[in-house]
Protein backbone atom coordinates (compact mmCIF):
# COMPACT_ATOMS: atom_id res chain seq x y z
CA UNK A 1 0.00 0.00 0.00
CA UNK A 2 2.21 2.75 -1.10
CA UNK A 3 2.90 5.33 1.11
CA UNK A 4 0.42 5.12 3.33
CA UNK A 5 -2.27 7.01 2.32
CA UNK A 6 -5.14 6.07 0.74
CA UNK A 7 -9.14 6.09 0.92
CA UNK A 8 -12.04 3.07 0.31
CA UNK A 9 -15.76 4.15 0.33
CA UNK A 10 -17.97 1.24 0.18
CA UNK A 11 -21.93 1.02 0.55
CA UNK A 12 -23.23 -2.41 1.30
CA UNK A 13 -26.98 -3.53 1.94
CA UNK A 14 -27.53 -2.76 6.14
CA UNK A 15 -27.88 -7.07 6.62
CA UNK A 16 -25.87 -8.97 8.86
CA UNK A 17 -24.55 -11.47 6.20
CA UNK A 18 -22.04 -8.67 4.78
CA UNK A 19 -20.09 -8.27 8.29
CA UNK A 20 -18.03 -10.47 6.93
CA UNK A 21 -17.45 -9.20 3.47
CA UNK A 22 -16.51 -5.72 5.76
CA UNK A 23 -14.49 -7.25 8.16
CA UNK A 24 -12.21 -8.87 5.71
CA UNK A 25 -11.51 -5.72 3.76
CA UNK A 26 -10.27 -4.55 7.42
CA UNK A 27 -7.97 -7.60 7.55
CA UNK A 28 -6.21 -7.11 4.22
CA UNK A 29 -5.92 -3.45 4.76
CA UNK A 30 -3.60 -4.59 8.22
CA UNK A 31 -1.69 -7.18 6.14
CA UNK A 32 -1.02 -4.72 3.15
CA UNK A 33 0.04 -1.53 5.12
CA UNK A 34 3.78 -0.26 4.01
CA UNK A 35 5.21 0.28 7.38
CA UNK A 36 3.36 -1.31 10.55
CA UNK A 37 5.61 -2.17 13.85
CA UNK A 38 3.16 -3.57 14.81
CA UNK A 39 1.40 -7.64 15.01
CA UNK A 40 -0.25 -7.61 11.91
CA UNK A 41 -2.51 -10.68 12.94
CA UNK A 42 -3.86 -8.77 16.35
CA UNK A 43 -4.42 -5.30 14.29
CA UNK A 44 -6.23 -7.48 11.41
CA UNK A 45 -8.30 -8.90 13.65
CA UNK A 46 -8.66 -5.70 15.43
CA UNK A 47 -9.61 -3.75 12.28
CA UNK A 48 -12.33 -6.81 11.31
CA UNK A 49 -13.84 -6.75 14.93
CA UNK A 50 -14.25 -2.81 15.53
CA UNK A 51 -16.07 -2.80 11.40
CA UNK A 52 -18.13 -5.68 12.43
CA UNK A 53 -19.09 -3.99 15.79
CA UNK A 54 -19.48 -0.86 14.12
CA UNK A 55 -21.58 -1.73 11.06
CA UNK A 56 -23.64 -3.97 13.23
CA UNK A 57 -24.38 -0.29 15.17
CA UNK A 58 -25.42 1.04 11.61
CA UNK A 59 -27.78 -1.59 10.94
CA UNK A 60 -29.72 -1.32 14.54
CA UNK A 61 -30.07 2.68 14.01
CA UNK A 62 -30.88 2.29 10.07
CA UNK A 63 -34.49 3.66 9.52
CA UNK A 64 -37.18 1.04 10.18
CA UNK A 65 -39.49 1.89 6.89
CA UNK A 66 -37.31 1.22 4.02
CA UNK A 67 -35.10 -2.11 4.97
CA UNK A 68 -32.96 -1.60 1.68
CA UNK A 69 -30.83 0.85 2.88
CA UNK A 70 -27.38 0.87 2.57
CA UNK A 71 -24.41 1.43 5.18
CA UNK A 72 -21.88 3.41 3.60
CA UNK A 73 -17.91 3.49 5.29
CA UNK A 74 -14.98 4.91 4.71
CA UNK A 75 -11.83 4.13 5.61
CA UNK A 76 -9.09 6.40 5.09
CA UNK A 77 -5.65 6.37 5.93
CA UNK A 78 -3.11 9.53 5.81
CA UNK A 79 -0.15 8.62 7.02
CA UNK A 80 0.54 6.47 9.97
CA UNK A 81 -3.55 7.50 10.91
CA UNK A 82 -6.60 5.70 10.15
CA UNK A 83 -10.04 6.74 10.22
CA UNK A 84 -13.08 4.66 9.85
CA UNK A 85 -16.53 6.55 9.33
CA UNK A 86 -19.55 4.49 9.58
CA UNK A 87 -22.86 6.62 8.48
CA UNK A 88 -26.62 5.81 9.28
CA UNK A 89 -29.45 7.26 8.50
CA UNK A 90 -31.49 5.95 11.75
CA UNK A 91 -32.30 7.91 14.98
CA UNK A 92 -28.79 7.70 16.41
CA UNK A 93 -27.86 7.91 19.95
CA UNK A 94 -24.98 9.20 21.51
CA UNK A 95 -21.96 7.26 22.48
CA UNK A 96 -21.19 9.44 25.66
CA UNK A 97 -24.44 8.33 27.27
CA UNK A 98 -23.64 4.37 27.11
CA UNK A 99 -21.65 3.32 30.34
CA UNK A 100 -19.13 0.85 30.42
CA UNK A 101 -19.84 -3.08 30.54
CA UNK A 102 -20.16 -3.66 34.42
CA UNK A 103 -18.16 -6.46 34.08
CA UNK A 104 -19.73 -8.05 37.74
CA UNK A 105 -23.41 -8.30 36.10
CA UNK A 106 -23.55 -10.62 33.48
CA UNK A 107 -25.73 -9.01 30.63
CA UNK A 108 -25.90 -10.40 27.35
CA UNK A 109 -25.74 -7.27 25.31
CA UNK A 110 -23.44 -4.22 25.79
CA UNK A 111 -20.21 -4.89 24.46
CA UNK A 112 -19.66 -3.45 21.45
CA UNK A 113 -18.91 0.00 21.84
CA UNK A 114 -16.69 -0.83 24.77
CA UNK A 115 -14.45 -3.39 22.50
CA UNK A 116 -14.19 -0.50 19.79
CA UNK A 117 -13.38 2.00 22.58
CA UNK A 118 -11.33 -0.21 23.71
CA UNK A 119 -9.26 -1.05 20.27
CA UNK A 120 -9.40 2.27 18.82
CA UNK A 121 -7.41 5.71 19.99
CA UNK A 122 -10.42 7.60 19.49
CA UNK A 123 -14.57 7.22 18.54
CA UNK A 124 -17.53 10.11 18.45
CA UNK A 125 -20.26 10.11 16.86
CA UNK A 126 -22.40 12.89 15.38
CA UNK A 127 -25.96 13.64 13.90
CA UNK A 128 -25.82 15.92 10.73
CA UNK A 129 -29.25 16.94 9.01
CA UNK A 130 -29.04 13.60 6.85
CA UNK A 131 -27.54 11.03 8.68
CA UNK A 132 -25.06 10.05 11.71
CA UNK A 133 -21.84 9.45 11.99
CA UNK A 134 -19.97 6.97 13.97
CA UNK A 135 -16.07 7.78 13.57
CA UNK A 136 -12.93 6.11 14.83
CA UNK A 137 -9.27 6.87 14.32
CA UNK A 138 -6.09 4.62 15.35
CA UNK A 139 -2.41 5.37 15.42
CA UNK A 140 -1.13 3.46 13.03
CA UNK A 141 2.72 2.35 14.32
CA UNK B 1 -25.14 -21.94 11.01
CA UNK B 2 -23.05 -25.04 11.33
CA UNK B 3 -23.38 -26.96 14.45
CA UNK B 4 -22.27 -30.12 15.30
CA UNK B 5 -23.55 -32.18 18.10
CA UNK B 6 -21.85 -35.04 19.82
CA UNK B 7 -22.44 -36.42 23.71
CA UNK B 8 -19.97 -37.76 25.54
CA UNK B 9 -19.83 -39.14 29.43
CA UNK B 10 -23.32 -37.25 29.61
CA UNK B 11 -21.87 -34.27 28.20
CA UNK B 12 -23.46 -32.35 25.06
CA UNK B 13 -20.50 -30.72 22.55
CA UNK B 14 -21.64 -28.53 20.22
CA UNK B 15 -18.77 -27.92 17.83
CA UNK B 16 -19.14 -24.60 15.95
CA UNK B 17 -18.31 -25.25 12.74
CA UNK B 18 -17.61 -21.47 11.57
CA UNK B 19 -15.08 -19.06 11.24
CA UNK B 20 -17.15 -16.43 12.54
CA UNK B 21 -19.09 -15.91 15.49
CA UNK B 22 -20.66 -12.92 15.04
CA UNK B 23 -23.90 -10.64 15.17
CA UNK B 24 -25.49 -12.67 12.27
CA UNK B 25 -25.18 -16.26 13.10
CA UNK B 26 -24.70 -16.30 17.11
CA UNK B 27 -28.47 -16.15 17.64
CA UNK B 28 -28.77 -19.76 15.95
CA UNK B 29 -26.33 -20.78 18.84
CA UNK B 30 -27.90 -19.10 21.44
CA UNK B 31 -31.03 -21.18 20.82
CA UNK B 32 -29.42 -24.36 20.14
CA UNK B 33 -27.94 -24.46 23.94
CA UNK B 34 -30.97 -23.05 25.43
CA UNK B 35 -32.73 -26.03 23.67
CA UNK B 36 -30.43 -28.18 25.09
CA UNK B 37 -31.24 -27.23 28.87
CA UNK B 38 -35.10 -26.84 28.68
CA UNK B 39 -34.80 -30.35 27.05
CA UNK B 40 -33.33 -31.46 30.35
CA UNK B 41 -29.55 -31.98 29.68
CA UNK B 42 -27.37 -30.39 32.59
CA UNK B 43 -23.92 -30.59 31.35
CA UNK B 44 -22.82 -28.37 27.89
CA UNK B 45 -19.33 -28.03 26.30
CA UNK B 46 -18.73 -25.48 23.50
CA UNK B 47 -16.18 -26.04 21.29
CA UNK B 48 -14.80 -23.78 19.53
CA UNK B 49 -11.63 -24.92 17.64
CA UNK B 50 -12.77 -23.44 14.17
CA UNK B 51 -13.33 -20.05 14.99
CA UNK B 52 -11.15 -17.39 14.45
CA UNK B 53 -13.13 -14.29 15.05
CA UNK B 54 -15.81 -13.91 17.62
CA UNK B 55 -17.68 -10.45 17.81
CA UNK B 56 -19.83 -8.86 21.27
CA UNK B 57 -23.42 -10.84 19.98
CA UNK B 58 -21.20 -14.24 19.40
CA UNK B 59 -19.61 -13.39 23.13
CA UNK B 60 -23.54 -12.72 24.37
CA UNK B 61 -24.63 -15.91 23.24
CA UNK B 62 -22.57 -17.71 24.78
CA UNK B 63 -23.28 -15.28 28.22
CA UNK B 64 -26.61 -16.23 27.74
CA UNK B 65 -25.96 -19.85 27.24
CA UNK B 66 -24.19 -19.45 30.54
CA UNK B 67 -27.12 -17.78 32.43
CA UNK B 68 -29.36 -20.53 30.75
CA UNK B 69 -27.29 -23.00 32.45
CA UNK B 70 -27.35 -21.34 35.88
CA UNK B 71 -30.90 -21.32 35.80
CA UNK B 72 -31.29 -24.95 34.72
CA UNK B 73 -28.82 -26.12 37.85
CA UNK B 74 -26.51 -26.78 34.87
CA UNK B 75 -22.83 -26.25 33.30
CA UNK B 76 -21.53 -24.42 30.37
CA UNK B 77 -17.68 -24.63 29.53
CA UNK B 78 -15.80 -23.59 26.81
CA UNK B 79 -12.94 -25.56 24.92
CA UNK B 80 -10.47 -24.84 22.06
CA UNK B 81 -10.41 -20.97 22.13
CA UNK B 82 -7.69 -19.61 19.21
CA UNK B 83 -5.95 -17.36 20.67
CA UNK B 84 -7.51 -14.12 19.55
CA UNK B 85 -10.72 -15.51 20.44
CA UNK B 86 -8.98 -16.36 24.20
CA UNK B 87 -7.87 -12.43 24.04
CA UNK B 88 -11.41 -11.37 23.21
CA UNK B 89 -12.83 -12.98 26.38
CA UNK B 90 -9.79 -11.52 28.08
CA UNK B 91 -10.65 -8.17 27.50
CA UNK B 92 -14.28 -8.31 28.62
CA UNK B 93 -13.03 -9.83 31.76
CA UNK B 94 -15.48 -12.75 30.60
CA UNK B 95 -12.34 -15.38 30.75
CA UNK B 96 -13.69 -14.93 34.90
CA UNK B 97 -17.03 -16.14 34.19
CA UNK B 98 -16.57 -18.98 31.79
CA UNK B 99 -14.68 -22.69 32.50
CA UNK B 100 -11.90 -22.20 29.68
CA UNK B 101 -9.96 -25.82 28.82
CA UNK B 102 -7.82 -26.25 26.25
CA UNK B 103 -8.94 -28.82 24.68
CA UNK B 104 -11.94 -31.09 24.73
CA UNK B 105 -10.56 -33.77 26.55
CA UNK B 106 -9.46 -31.95 29.62
CA UNK B 107 -13.16 -30.53 29.47
CA UNK B 108 -15.20 -33.70 29.48
CA UNK B 109 -12.79 -34.75 32.49
CA UNK B 110 -13.70 -31.39 34.37
CA UNK B 111 -17.25 -32.34 34.07
CA UNK B 112 -17.08 -35.39 36.19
Amino acid sequence: MAGNSIEFDIKVPNKTRYLSLIGKIGEDIARELDRYGGDRDTLAYHLNLVLTEAMVNAIKHAGPNEPEKLVRIVISIISDEMTIRVYDDGQGFDINEIPPPNFDELEDRGRGIFLIRSLMDSVCYWKSHRENVLEMKKKLI
Amino acid sequence: MNLQNETRNDVVIIYVKEERLDAHNSSELKSAVQKLFEDGKKNVLVDLRDVRFIDSSGLGALVSGFKNAISHQGNLKLSSLQSQVKSMFELTRLHRVFEIFPSTSEAIDNFQ
